[in-house]
């Protein structure tokens, strides 16, 4: 039961790494990137992860890569945060197809 | 046996990020393909550590995934271009 459990997160890991890896390259700027980057990291890795760990049973490999796994869950939207607001700054234009900057708007 | 198609497929979509880093137009762009490449290297690394039964890649994967959550941290500050004080 917990094999096939495994084995359907170790289909669906590497299926989201690779639709948001395509995500990365073809959408238009900075803003929309990070959403795809949040795909690879959430659907890649994480899901990757714990199905290696829980592939062979229930042993110390799964209680580390479910460390892991949580670290990386955790920290990911704190460093998405952060690049999204230093491009913001730093003066990187939005598509010309966006439709609202409400963060300009609150500068201004 | 499938840990080894997981992990081809994790390079693919490394080799796809990595497009995205050389020809991204701005410093960001390179910065949000690079830290894709490090959630997905930390994954391979935890895949290589069940794969040849050995604990000592997992600690590896979390000690890299730290330092590239500091390393991130960083280069935004450093994009910001107002100090390290806010």
């Amino acid at each position: 039961m917990i094999e096939l459990i495994a084995y359907i997160l170790l289909g669906i890991g590497p299926a989201c790494a690779l639709i948001g890896a395509m995500g990365i390259v073809r959408f238009p700027d900075v803003y929309n990137r990070i959403h795809a980057n949040t795909v690879v990291v959430v659907g890649g890795a994480i899901l990757t992860m714990i199905g290696a760990g829980i592939l062979g049973g229930l042993n110390i490999f799964t209680i580390k890569a479910i460390v892991i796994a949580t670290f990386l869950f955790l920290t990911s939207p704190v460093s998405a945060h952060a690049i999204a607001r230093a491009a913001h700054r730093s003066g990187v234009k939005l598509w010309r197809r966006s439709v609202v900057d409400k963060l300009k708007e609150e500068k201004s | 046996m499938i840990l080894i198609g997981v992990l081809i497929a994790i390079f693919g979509a490394c080799i796809i990020c990595a497009i995205r880093a050389v020809l991204g137009p701005t410093a960001p762009d390179r910065v949000v393909a690079v830290d894709a490449i490090v959630a997905l290297m930390t994954a391979s690394l935890v895949l290589l550590g069940i794969y040849y039964n050995s604990s000592i890649y997992l600690d590896v994967a979390l000690v890299y995934a730290f330092l590239a959550f500091l390393g991130t941290l960083a280069i935004a500050k450093y994009l910001e271009g107002r100090g390290l004080e806010t």
